[in-house]
């Protein structure tokens, strides 16, 4: 008998008709991309303060421009060659369709890069990933956003949300604490919500500087200033683990039900996918089930907080 | 899925024409170990000679053919102030041979945690496309627990499995590609006999399990015992290797990093297994750790190694195969932590109420 020669093709799944168990595979990749980045352009860089940067993209493709869209809460994954990605909550209003605005502090290895970065410069973003803040579920009510430090990041997308459809929500009121007053992000924009979008913004600093002429305490000093609804609130908080912990248990006790109470979490992510597993609370994806959990979901997982 | 029966003469030639033609790896003895019995791992074989079809079980598992130690996940190319990311999901077709039922079980567990999800991986799905999978059963070792995670029989995820039954190989086939090249061999419909033989042979596997662990209801022990002192014990002894997460089978956890080329000239984009027994794994920048202790990182591994997550449907993602028991410089094996674990609340019970009297 002669001698078989048995050659194994290869199945190539770069191709376009490759079909594969999971029949949404390439229609997915149309929608979001995960591996591969849009490369944008940096159209502005605004120093916000000592450690922050407000950076403006632009998706240079227009058709993947036409592509991008996200809901208030989601982040993405900021990617700067040779240096590595980093997840970053999306501060812009998501009707803006032309530019994304990302505040980064500088924290790690990548965020310093980004630091050197000037104006024209090229970085790719991957997503956007993740859970968003119900909106249109708290239409109807009182919103109570809560944010402390870098916290008030993530919180710009939904306070534009609200603010561009302002008339489905009842009284708005930002209570925003920080560690010094110099520490305040996006101050010029603090008489546009307050005067033209009537939201009405409590600031505080726990340490006052000179010239400081606002209050100084804990961010929960600010609950005394302003009646909260229960029956007809809802709260968003962003800010470091220990203010979810004394913000939340209070607004517990006052009666504002925990499914209606949320959160941004913050972990280390590097795939932003479910897949690395280096986000994982509990027995859940920050990147994929979060970041935005509700305060029940967020009690019921181990080491959350 | 087909049956057939395969002489061993004429599998082997059927191996012969396979390995020989193909990048294929099948278990060879590398060493000896302290204690002298020897040890096994997957490595190029290029005729049945080589492979050593009567292993007990290899000290690392298939998982890195199809996830590697390192990856490369794309390649950045840069030019003046210019970049260009580019990405290929590639992979050459290779033949696994040898396979044992729990490394086969633990491949459609990774399938199920890389490929169902939300995001499923098109890194890993060229990989697993093109590799031609065949397993063969085997009589366990002392420490396996395969049976009490019930992974010590298969029914998917290979493209042959042989059952020994003495003089043959009882054959499972699961592809038509490999239903094409068995063709071309002797083989015969199973007979009644051959039938009875199988049965017997799965019963002696069956039967041949010396370590058990009792799973029942883990995941809300798991649940319960999240304070427990157990955790403290064994966190403590734990060195922080990461050893047990790079011999599992179904441990995929990676961190991703970049690097420039030396000539600066790319960077590539690198995917690198991990461990959440590693002291980094859950820190964030600015240095918080969210799991600072031994004893939290410890329990995370077990967490995600038997009450699972939401990516498999909150299925236990051991297979039992006790790999990182065998590898661990600590001496902490799974099978003592789960029953320390439930001796845990079991010693409390002082006051178990006896069966009540016949009436």
């Amino acid at each position: 008998m002669p001698d078989k020669h048995f050659v194994i093709p290869r199945q190539d799944i770069n191709r376009e008709d490759f079909t594969s168990s999971i029949p949404d595979f390439n229609r997915r990749a149309e929608i979001m991309k995960t591996d591969m980045g849009y490369k944008c352009i940096v159209t502005n860089i605004v120093q916000l303060t000592k450690q922050e940067k407000l950076f403006k993209l632009r998706i240079i493709d227009p058709q993947e421009r036409g592509i991008f869209r996200f809901k208030p809460g989601q982040f993405l994954m900021l990617e700067l060659p040779g240096y590595g990605d980093v997840p970053i909550s999306i501060s812009s209003s998501n009707s803006n369709h032309e530019f994304i605005e990302l505040c980064i502090r500088k924290a790690g290895h990548v965020t310093s890069a980004l630091f050197t970065l000037g104006e024209g410069a090229h970085v790719a973003i991957r997503g956007p990933f993740g859970s968003a803040f119900p909106m249109d579920e708290m239409a109807g009510n009182n919103v109570l956003l809560i944010a402390g430090g870098l916290g008030f990041a993530p919180l710009r997308a939904p306070l534009f949300w609200i603010n561009e459809h302002r008339e489905r929500f009842l009284n708005v009121h930002v209570l925003y604490g920080v560690k010094e007053p110099s520490q305040q992000l996006f101050t010029y924009q603090f008489d546009e919500w307050e005067k033209i979008s009537h939201i009405t913004l409590h600031t505080i600093a726990e340490h006052a500087e000179e010239g400081w002429i606002g209050k100084t305490g804990m961010i929960t000093d600010l609950f005394n200033d302003i009646t909260i609804d229960p029956e007809h609130t809802y709260a968003i908080v962003c800010g470091p683990p220990v203010m979810f912990k004394i913000v939340c248990s209070y607004l517990d006790k006052l009666g504002i039900p925990m499914n209606r109470m949320f959160v941004s979490l913050e972990r280390r992510m590097h795939c932003g996918m479910g897949k690395c597993c280096r986000c994982m609370v509990g027995s859940t994806f920050t990147c994929v089930d979060g970041p935005v959990f509700d305060y029940w979901s967020v009690i019921n997982l181990k080491e959350a907080i | 899925m087909i049956y057939k029966v395969i002489a061993k003469s004429e599998f082997k030639r059927f191996t012969d024409a396979l390995l020989r033609d193909n990048t294929s790896f099948g278990p060879r003895q590398v060493d000896t170990d302290s204690r002298g019995t020897a040890v096994y791992q997957f490595l190029p074989v290029s005729s049945s000679d080589d492979v050593a079809f009567d292993y007990t079980a290899t000290a690392s598992s298939a998982k890195h053919f199809f996830l590697p130690f390192r990856e490369e996940l794309s390649r950045f190319t840069f030019n003046d102030q210019e970049w260009d990311q580019q990405i290929t999901y590639e992979a050459n077709p290779i033949v696994l041979i040898g396979l044992r039922a729990c490394d086969i079980s633990a491949l459609n567990i990774l399938d199920d945690v890389l490929l169902n999800g939300h995001f499923p991986s098109p890194y890993y799905l060229a990989k697993r496309k093109n590799t031609f999978v065949i397993g063969i059963d085997h009589l366990p070792l002392p420490d396996c627990f395969c049976k009490s995670m019930s992974h010590h029989t298969i029914s998917t995820g290979f493209n042959v499995f042989c059952s020994d039954i003495g003089e043959d190989y009882y054959l499972s086939i699961n592809s038509s590609k490999a239903f094409n090249f068995l063709k071309e061999f002797e083989t015969r419909d199973p007979h009644d006999d051959d039938n009875c033989r199988l049965v017997e042979r799965r019963k002696i596997i069956s039967n041949s399990f010396l370590s058990e662990v009792d799973v029942t209801a883990l995941p809300s022990i798991l649940d319960i015992e999240f304070d427990s002192p157990v955790w403290e014990k064994w966190g403590n002894k734990c060195l922080n290797c990461g050893t047990c997460a790079m011999v599992c089978p179904t441990c995929y956890c990676y961190s991703v990093e970049e690097s420039f080329d030396t000539d600066l000239k790319g960077a590539s984009r690198q995917k690198k297994l991990y461990s959440c027994n590693l002291v980094d794994f859950a820190e964030v920048a600015g240095g918080h750790n969210f799991r600072p202790k031994n004893g939290d990182r410890l329990k995370y591994r077990y967490y995600h190694q038997h009450r699972g997550f939401a990516e498999n449907a909150n299925q236990q993602i051991c297979v039992g195969c006790n790999r990182c028991g065998r590898a661990c410089l600590a001496g902490i094996n799974p099978k003592d932590v789960i029953n320390d674990l439930r001796m845990e609340k079991e010693s409390c019970l002082t006051n178990i109420s006896s069966s009540p009297d016949r009436i």
